[in-house]
């Protein structure tokens, strides 16, 4: 037995119908992935990557990116413009401490109740409190206590800061400070979990462009179109299958038969072969870097002429062509004088074996030592072959050692909670898209991802005047580049490629790359 | 038989004793695995504060024994805890899972005993025959290509190339809403409600990952069949059936293939118990969401909870599928009585 239409809810399918297989035209897309989505609810503790995707397809922010080309085809968010999402418009007050929004008078959650700034407020000190990612991620933007947030009206909101800071905005674009119907959370609330973490973990409550229809963890997420939505262009398809596939195989397989419309985060070598046959976007990932770390508190590696025998020991394209696939932009070979803030920048460095020596010569390791190359068994699709190419180049220059594989659950552990991994892979990528960022996180002494344990009071005091800066000031961009030279003299992270994130389509278009590297089914058509 | 329903208590009762010890060394070893779930799970841009959060609302700051007390009672209720990489209380990950990978491992199982089976009765009969040589090359082939090679080469044949078979897209094609859960196994779900497409849909995407598995656990019944069948053929009470003139077929299955079946069927609780766990390379390929996943990717991420759920869910099935076994014994042979151990 067959229905028409696919408008009926799941709820009220009876059990094991067919939906029409015609269906999978204009109005429903199939989409396949190798994650699994372990909550609907991204502040949950626990809540996995692949998840956010849920909070950026069923929920608004207030504010979002813009849209624009991305470098290599498709299209990509833009940072440098923001748009409205349930907020109308917004202002700054003149000092930068008071940001005023105005909530669209017609936005309405799902069950129909219109969304109110107590609703903002609310779902803001849900964020600030329930502590760990979402509550690191609001901190970024300078948001950190609940008294922060105001309802002035039921239509007007406002967010006190502590500090200006060009990050503020920005942040509450990114996928943490969504908007939950708090009548529907509160109502599930109890004591012992007063920001209703168990209901809305299964049962989602938005005002986004989808809802869920059906999710089963670890199969198969079905988003179902919102027709009420008004936080942008109602989206072209009515109902979106997100189905899990592990095996990349069997992922290359489906989209090549043309039987899913999307499969996201493809592998690079899936990407370079596919390329002839579907359509593949491979959008390079902004403010994102893998790089080689060595880490300062190997003794060897507090020499800088060691660090530069390595910078120019690597051998970059045949990593870049043997773990990338050339997927991605190079990130050696730059010009030695720096003029801009562009960033991810070319490193002034490239692979020549007579200067790699020459340096070598003048160090204090002129023989060579042994050190471990510590890897990822979790990332081991880039970083073996990466660590083993650069193994084989640096024992020309006498440096050996073991590939030391580490378990995807201990990297985190080893590489940066205790920074103890002496040459290591890293790979870093700020959502917030500023230089300033990336170097907060990677460069500051003790902050997480500076797996190198570097420490320079020049760097810390650069970081901390230009991190709030607005980009336009005068003073920011002598600055950021200051940081460049010496981040590129210091050497505690030696850049390899800017990574790509790999989509490919076969009967959809409108794809579009987001700093957070998740599916945004939105602007998806069928064609 | 009240004798039979008293010994199957008494069997249940001797595996208390094994189930405790499962839950001992289980908490043990998975608190010896390598790898700080706080750490992990704190997400990506976490700081020492939010980590130590995390811990604390996970437990895990608690000293050892603590935990393990804390786990017990939560177990003695029926809880088996959360499982932090599905975000799923860990016994509805596994009512859901263990049936998925049940009717896979049970379907291939019963495709590969009905392959098995007469043909390593034919090849005893008929040793050194080209039925024999046709058994040993399909054996050998089955035990040497591993199982997600099978399936990748399945899929490409039949699924890329000649597109007969329907999408690897799990156990039911996305055309299909799946059911709400009841038995957890789709086919009796499907029949019982009388829904021929639907059935016929789990059954189409259940067809390539048995064959898979099937190729795989054929080896060993065929092997064992033939091997005992040899044995029997070959024994005293068989030449003397022969000698009294029985027909060929009383002797064969009468008297040799009853007497055969035995070995076979401790293999084939050794093969189902084996597979079960073991098929998770064939779960990947087809996207099944079956147990043997669910297990590995706990595993990677120090998920305990999940992996000490299905530690002690694999315990439990084992108990019971040895208590089937013995119980079939007594069926197949009667001289064999749960009295006389």
């Amino acid at each position: 037995m067959k229905i028409g239409g696919g408008v009926l809810g799941a709820s009220v399918l009876p059990f094991l119908k067919v939906l029409p297989a015609s269906a999978a035209g204009k109005d429903v897309l199939v989409a396949v992935t190798g994650q699994t989505i372990n909550s609907l609810d991204l502040h949950r503790t626990g809540t996995n990557r692949a998840s956010y995707q849920v909070a950026v397809n069923c929920y608004d922010r207030l504010v979002s990116f813009g849209t624009k080309e991305a470098p290599g085809g498709g299209l990509s968010y833009d940072y440098s413009v923001i748009e409205p999402e349930l907020a109308e418009s917004w202002m700054i007050s003149d000092d930068g401490l008071l940001l005023t929004f105005k909530i669209k008078s017609n936005a309405t959650f799902w069950d129909g109740r219109k969304v109110t700034a107590a609703d903002v407020k609310w779902s803001f000190d849900r964020a600030v409190s329930v502590g760990g990612f979402p509550t690191v991620q609001m901190k970024a933007g300078g948001f950190v206590r609940p008294e922060q947030f105001t309802a002035v009206d039921e239509e007007t909101f406002t967010v006190a800061l502590d500090r200006p800071s060009k990050l503020s905005l920005p942040d509450l674009a990114v996928p943490v400070p969504f908007v939950i119907n708090s009548e529907v959370a509160k109502a599930h609330a109890t004591e012992a979990d007063p920001w209703a973490m168990e209901y809305l973990h299964k049962n989602p409550a938005g005002s986004g462009a989808f809802k869920v229809l059906k999710w089963e963890a670890g199969e198969q997420l079905i988003y179902e179109r919102n027709d009420a939505w008004v936080g942008g262009p109602l989206p072209a398809v009515k109902r979106v299958v997100l189905r899990e596939v592990p095996s990349p195989a069997t992922r290359r397989a489906l989209i090549e038969r043309g039987d899913v419309q999307v499969s996201f985060d493809i592998p690079n070598k899936d990407a370079k072969e596919l390329e002839d046959k579907v359509t593949v976007y491979s959008t390079p990932i902004e403010n994102c870097l893998y790089c080689v770390g060595l880490n300062t508190n190997f003794e060897p590696f507090r020499d800088p002429d060691v660090r530069k025998a390595i910078a120019y020991a690597i051998p970059y394209q045949e990593i870049f062509q043997a773990a990338a696939y050339e997927r991605g932009s190079p990130l050696w070979g730059g010009e030695s004088s720096i003029t801009d803030t562009a960033w991810p920048r070319k490193s002034p460095y490239y692979t020549d074996m007579e200067k790699a020596k020459a340096h070598m010569e003048k160090s204090g390791y002129a023989k060579g030592f042994d050190v471990p190359f510590s890897i990822s068994l979790g990332l081991a699709d880039w970083m073996e072959p990466t660590a083993l190419l650069i193994q084989e180049s640096l024992r020309k220059l006498g440096i050996t050692g073991e590939l030391e594989k580490i378990p995807g659950a201990n990297w985190r552990t080893a590489a940066l909670v205790e920074k103890r991994l002496a040459l290591h892979l890293e790979n870093f990528g700020g959502w917030l898209n500023t230089p300033d960022y990336y170097f907060f996180w990677a460069y500051q002494k003790g902050h997480l991802f500076n797996s190198s344990n570097y420490e320079n009071p020049e760097v810390e005091a650069l970081v901390n005047e230009t991190l709030h800066m607005p980009m336009d000031d005068p003073a920011y961009a002598p600055k950021i580049m200051r940081l460049f030279e010496i981040a590129f003299e210091d050497l505690p992270r030696i850049p390899l490629w800017q990574p790509a994130l790999n989509v490919a389509t076969n009967g959809a278009e409108g794809y579009e790359s987001w700093f957070h590297r998740q599916l945004d089914i939105r602007p998806l058509k069928a064609v | 038989m009240p004798s039979r329903l008293k010994a199957s208590l008494m069997r249940i009762a001797q595996a208390i004793p094994v189930v405790v010890g499962v839950v001992i060394i289980s908490f043990l070893l998975t608190r010896a695995l390598p790898g700080d779930p706080a750490v992990y799970f704190a997400g990506a841009s976490a700081d020492e504060a939010s980590i130590a959060e995390v811990r604390e609302s996970l437990g895990l700051d608690k000293p050892l024994i603590q935990q393990f007390f804390l786990y017990t009672g939560d177990l003695l209720q029926g809880n088996l805890g959360n499982s932090l990489s599905s975000g799923q209380p860990v016994l509805t990950d596994l009512a859901k899972r263990l049936p998925a990978s049940l009717e896979l491992t049970l379907t291939a199982l019963i495709l590969s005993c009905a392959i098995a089976i007469p043909l390593g009765v034919l090849a005893a009969t008929r040793p050194g025959s080209m039925i024999d040589h046709i058994c040993r090359v399909l054996v050998t082939a089955g035990v040497s290509l591993p199982t997600f090679f099978t399936g990748i080469v399945l899929i490409y044949v039949f699924y890329y190339l000649l597109g007969w078979a329907p999408s690897p897209l799990g156990r039911l094609d996305f055309i299909y809403i799946s059911p709400d859960q009841v038995t957890g196994f789709y086919l009796i779900e499907a029949a019982l409600a009388g829904d021929f497409e639907p059935w016929l849909g789990a059954v189409k995407q259940l067809i390539l990952p048995a064959t898979t598995l099937a190729l795989f656990t054929l080896a060993p019944l065929a092997r064992m069949t033939r091997a005992a069948m040899l044995t029997a053929l070959g024994s005293d009470f068989i030449r003397t059936a022969r000698a009294a003139g029985l027909s060929d077929g009383k002797i064969l299955y009468g008297y040799a293939f009853r007497n055969a079946i035995l070995p076979v069927i401790t293999t084939l609780g050794m093969v189902f118990s084996f597979s079960l766990g073991a098929n998770v390379l064939v779960e990947k390929v087809f996207a099944w969401p079956g147990i043997g996943s669910y297990a590995v990717e706990a595993l990677v991420v120090s998920d305990y909870a999940a992996v000490q759920g299905f530690v002690l869910a694999m315990a439990l099935l084992f108990v019971a599928l040895n208590l089937v076994i013995d119980l079939a014994y007594t069926l197949i042979d009667p001289r064999i009585g749960f009295d006389a151990r």
